[in-house]
């Protein structure tokens, strides 16, 4: 009688990569929903572009080395960089840029350095890196949030037909464009936070952090919380970054002074926070691999992040933050083993102190 | 409620249960022949006392134990012994070991055997000495010989009974409390007085087990009060895999950890397993030795599943046929649980001392894994590993070989429970990962250690001749006279010639007498004569190298068409296959050296015989033991000779061949495109860098012991 033998243990728990990919793809669509309704279809568009991008590259690359198409792609990984990629760049962007940055992150980014699970980067950051580096004006023009009143007037995105022509054909999107928030901030000159948050529409409209992006971000915290619940991945990283940006803002909010760097509020809620919080630093591959090191890595990233915005050049910090702090992944790992059962912390091995 | 401790990590596999707790624990019809492997327990193998054709009755000694960490054997029925020979006996490997075959005469007829229920007025020994006599060790699947636990030279003042169970689908300790409850507790009450009846008797026992619960509970209502007996205490904790590993259990119920490298008893903790306390009281207060045991038998592949009291060495088709297995239904079958055991390779191994499990489920019930994938570094093996590891960088150190990381990292530590490769999402799997890895660490640390008693007995040797220059006269004089005196008094009386050569020896200094001793204890330890040991480690070295050619030509065979897509079962295979190929190739590289190391003694042996100063009147029947010491004497001056340069050169040698396989790997995987690339390339850096140092060495050692080696040199001459 011919039996398999195969190695202990002989059952698997219910959970795939695929599972857990498709999770985070549908943990996004809160904040994709969000995305939307304020700006319209452009981050739909890219998200678009980007997914047909990254299969083709994925593709490309696995049949350049030799493998499986099937077996590799259905891990939807290719997927969920191009849709982080996707939200990350501004809405209408040309079609080209998505498609560089794409094509750059998968066949650079991942698969030059070995593929799934070997990538030393986020891909989808180093695509919105190379652009920003690249391309700094098309990738600094955001749409003004759909309803927010200048002048007394309510903003109007591109309709449906102009949104496609602005990609595709690169008709111009500059009357559509408005600061963001954080750019807004940015360029406050002598004025009292509170007078700066009166005379900015973006502000002066929002309930919080700015019109618009407050709700983006707190969708985008939304679909955290449901990966929390799924166990996808533990709150280490994502508590570890909006702690160490909220210590960051605490000590240098100085109560609104007219240079003062923003509110803890104001930083939770803007830009990219609360999806780096929970779509990038969560990246398995590329942060750090025990409970205290993702706390240490978030935390990093946030202090980062703030250290950027506040002084920096560049509005929003997440990719930068995020890419230094892959870089320091590996030294993280090296210092925070956790104590392994029946040795002491510093690795030596424990004796009992028994009290009979 | 007594405080209970958790764990880190732990999963909660579907239980699977119930299926086997249907019914009572059933007998099973007496089978025709009965195979008894002499080790079924960790330690030295039993040796047989009855030859072929011997008729034995039920419980009769068979094979006695060898060693102090050992257990004797005893025949499960009556009958006549047919066969002392190599059969297929349970075992991860799928090997053959030397068993005892009885033909079993229907009669099941018991030779006299006698107990005591008056068990706390004999001593801790004497009662230890019955339970290493009945030949009871540990029944919950790791099968230590239980008597070695029961005198520790630690005070012990907790024993933990461990009713956990905590594999899923295993039922048989949950069976025999329901049933046996009492005879349990007078097996606890016998072990507390065996080890002076220590403040805590706590039985450990998972929330799954409500009915166990109670029967003990009763159990411990009705139990008659004994003077001293210290109170047994029933603790529940919640169910989780793996609470039933020692240290989880200890950890658990006391809140401490064993220390690495440590034994429970140095925390003053005993643990024993609650079927093994029944086998205790079996064998204390009835007198019978371990000849039977209850087992599980489940998995949807058997219709009537269930618990049976099963005779040990019962062949596996035996039991299986009376659970209602369908072969045809069953794709791999077990031996123990899910999590733990092993695959069989076939049914005709006999149940031993340690089965407690036979799972024989459906390929639905137990689905083949999904090829691995990249791991995505999700954390989630480390969140469950009980001991607190960090999987997937041992699986990183695994797979590029760095032994350094990997003991940093404590592979050691991890005691392969599989929880890591349980939830891992891209399905690799780990703990096959771990366990070539500590196989390839221990070759290592064996060759080691040669090397640092190689060097030790250098050092002595040193120290040994400037010593001897003083007084070497003197001692030349005094050897001469000995040996003569040993010559007359062996000729007189030749069977006492190994004493008398030994109490020559102990003239001499200690670190011969270290040596001596040693080559007694190999004489005792040897008894099988060269030329078989021989012919089997050669048989051996066959085998392995015709499954090594196998498993090559059957990944060859898979790779070979490297322009072809593989799909997923293919990438599945390989993935198999290449395991494959590192598993044959380590057991193919053990024989060898087990080889080499005989041949290397057999030769030594050669070399010594005529030079041997009890050999010089020629008799022709040498007494092994002397020959023994001479050998072991000339090995050590052989050996301490061997110059430091000496041993970095050969270091040197070894180092040198594996970087050169290992660029043949790394060439292999470039033409291949493989995406192990980078972990050869890695691993050739380090060979090339360990070479470079191992130079450095040599070169400043060169300089530094070539004034310092003549005299030894010269010492050596004048002797
Ligand atoms: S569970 Fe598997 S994929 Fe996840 S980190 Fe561990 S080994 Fe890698
Ligand atoms: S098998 Fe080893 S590494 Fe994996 S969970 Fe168990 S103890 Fe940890």
């Amino acid at each position: 009688m011919a039996l398999a033998r195969k190695s202990s243990p002989h059952t698997h728990g219910p959970r795939s990569t695929q599972w857990l990919m498709q999770q985070v793809l549908i943990a996004t669509v809160p904040g994709l929903i969000v995305l939307t309704s304020f700006f319209g279809i452009g981050t739909l568009l890219n998200i678009l572009i980007a997914s047909v991008t990254a299969i083709g590259c994925e593709a490309a690359v696995l049949k350049l080395r030799k493998r499986p198409l099937g077996f590799y792609l259905s891990d939807y990984s290719a997927l969920v960089t191009a849709v982080l990629l996707g939200i990350a760049l501004p809405p209408l962007v040309p079609w080209w840029l998505t498609v560089t940055g794409t094509a750059f992150a998968i066949i650079i980014a991942k698969h030059l350095y070995g593929g799934m699970g070997y990538n030393p980067f986020n891909p989808a950051m180093i695509g919105y890196v190379v652009l920003l580096i690249s391309f700094p004006l098309q990738m600094s023009a955001w749409l003004a949030p759909g309803g927010l009143l200048v002048d007394g007037t309510p903003a109007m995105g591109p309709d449906f037909m102009s949104s496609l022509k602005i990609v595709f054909l690169g008709n111009p999107i500059d009357g559509f464009t408005a600061a963001t928030p954080l750019d807004a901030f940015k360029h406050n000159s002598g004025l009292l936070v509170s007078q700066f948050y009166e005379q900015t529409p973006q502000f002066s409209q929002g309930q919080w952090a700015g019109f618009g992006w407050e709700w983006v971000n707190i969708a985008f915290l939304f679909g955290g919380v449901y990966l929390l619940a799924r166990k996808v991945f533990t709150w280490h990283g994502p508590v570890g970054m909006l702690a160490g940006l909220s210590v960051m803002a605490l000590f240098n909010y100085d109560g609104g002074s007219s240079t003062s760097n923003g509110s803890i509020l104001f930083h939770l809620l803007s830009g990219a926070t609360m999806f780096g919080a929970f779509f990038i630093v969560t990246d398995p591959v590329t942060s750090a691999t025990s409970n205290r090191g993702r706390l240490i890595y978030g935390a990093m990233i946030g202090i980062i992040m703030f250290l950027i915005r506040s002084w920096g050049n560049y509005p929003e910090a997440l990719a930068f933050a995020v890419l230094l702090m892959n870089f320091a992944a590996p030294f993280i790992d090296y210092y925070t083993p956790p104590r392994t059962y029946g040795h002491s912390k510093s690795g030596t091995i424990i004796h009992r102190s028994k009290e009979d | 409620m007594r405080k209970t401790w958790d764990i880190h990590g732990g999963i909660h596999p579907a239980e699977n249960k119930q299926q086997s707790l249907t019914g009572s624990l059933q007998a099973v019809p007496l089978p025709k022949t009965l195979v008894l492997p002499l080790s079924q327990h960790i330690g030295g193998p039993a040796t047989p006392v009855v030859s072929i054709g011997d008729k034995v009755l039920k419980g009769q000694l068979i094979a006695a134990a060898k060693g102090f960490v050992s257990a004797p054997v005893h025949a499960s029925s009556s009958g006549v012994i047919s066969a002392i020979e190599e059969r297929a006996v349970p075992h991860v490997s799928g090997m053959q070991a030397p068993c005892i075959v009885i033909e079993t005469d229907g009669d099941d007829h018991w030779i006299e055997h006698s107990g005591t229920a008056d068990y706390r007025k004999k001593t801790a020994s004497e009662l230890a000495a019955i339970i290493r006599d009945k030949g009871i060790t540990g029944l919950g699947g790791a099968g230590f010989p239980t008597a070695v636990k029961l005198q520790p030279q630690q005070t012990i003042d907790t024993l933990l009974i461990n009713a956990t169970e905590c594999e899923p689908y295993i039922t048989a300790d949950d069976q025999l409390m329901r049933q046996r409850s009492a005879d349990i507790l007078v097996g606890i009450d016998i072990l507390a007085h065996i080890l002076g009846d220590p403040e805590r008797v706590l039985i450990g026992i998972e929330d799954n087990k409500p009915e166990a619960q109670e029967a003990l509970a009763n159990a411990l209502a009705n139990k008659p009060v004994t003077e001293h007996a210290p109170p047994i205490e029933v603790v529940e904790f919640p169910t989780k895999y793996p609470s039933g590993g020692e240290k989880q259990l200890i950890q658990i119920l006391t809140g401490e950890e064993v220390p690495s490298g440590k034994l429970p008893a140095d925390l003053g903790i005993v643990c024993q397993n609650i079927g093994t306390t029944h086998a205790i009281y079996r064998a204390v207060c009835h007198g019978e030795p371990l000849v039977s045991r209850v087992t599980t038998v489940t998995g949807k592949a058997c219709s009537k599943p269930g618990n049976f009291e099963v005779l040990i060495g019962t062949p596996v088709a035996h039991l299986l046929e009376q659970a209602g297995f369908d072969e045809a239904l069953c794709p791999q079958l077990i031996m123990g649980g899910p999590m733990m055991g092993f695959a069989l390779p076939s049914t005709a191994v006999p149940i031993v001392k340690a089965t407690n499990c036979l799972l024989a489920t459906t390929a639905q019930e137990s689905p083949a894994p999904p090829p691995a994938q990249a791991c995505i570094r999700c954390g989630h093996c480390a969140e469950v590993c009980p001991a607190n590891l960090l999987p997937q960088q041992l699986y990183w150190h695994a797979q590029s070989k760095n032994y350094e990381r990997l003991e940093a990292h404590h592979l050691g530590d991890c005691i392969e429970c599989g929880a890591c490769s349980y939830v891992c999402p891209s399905s690799i799997p780990l703990v096959q990962y771990y366990r070539a890895a500590k196989g390839e660490i221990r070759l290592i640390n064996e060759e080691k250690q040669q090397s640092d008693r190689a060097r030790i007995r250098f050092e002595r040797h040193q120290a040994r001749i400037e010593q001897e220059e003083k007084d070497k006269a003197a001692k030349r004089e005094a050897r001469k006279l000995a040996a003569e005196a040993a010559k007359a008094k062996r000729e007189a009386d030749p069977k006492t010639g190994a004493t008398d050569t030994t109490s020559v020896n102990t003239e001499k200094s200690t670190a011969d007498l270290d040596i001596v001793q040693a080559a007694m204890a190999r004489v005792a330890a040897n008894k099988a004569s060269p030329q078989d040991q021989r012919k089997r480690f050669e048989r051996a070295i066959e085998t392995t190298a015709a499954r090594l050619a196998k498993a090559e030509k059957d990944l060859e065979a898979l790779t070979k068409d490297d322009s072809a897509e593989l799909n997923k079962e293919q990438l599945a295979q390989l993935d198999q296959h290449r395991a494959s190929v590192e598993q044959a190739r380590l057991r193919h590289q053990e024989a060898k050296n087990k080889l080499a190391a005989l041949d290397a003694e057999q030769s030594s042996e050669q070399k010594t015989q005529p030079e041997s100063p009890t050999d010089n009147a020629g008799e022709p029947t040498l007494d092994r033991a002397a020959t023994a010491i001479a050998r072991a004497q000339k090995n050590a001056a052989q050996l301490a000779l061997m110059t430091p340069e000496q041993k970095l050169q050969k270091q040197r040698d070894s180092l040198e061949k594996r970087l050169s396989k290992a660029q043949t790997r790394l060439a292999q995987a470039e033409s291949e495109g493989n995406e192990q690339l980078e972990a050869f390339a890695k691993a050739v850096s380090t060979l090339n860098e360990k070479i470079k140092a191992t130079d450095r060495e040599l070169a400043t050692l060169t300089q530094a012991t070539q004034p310092a080696n003549k005299p030894a040199q010269q010492s050596e001459e004048t002797r």
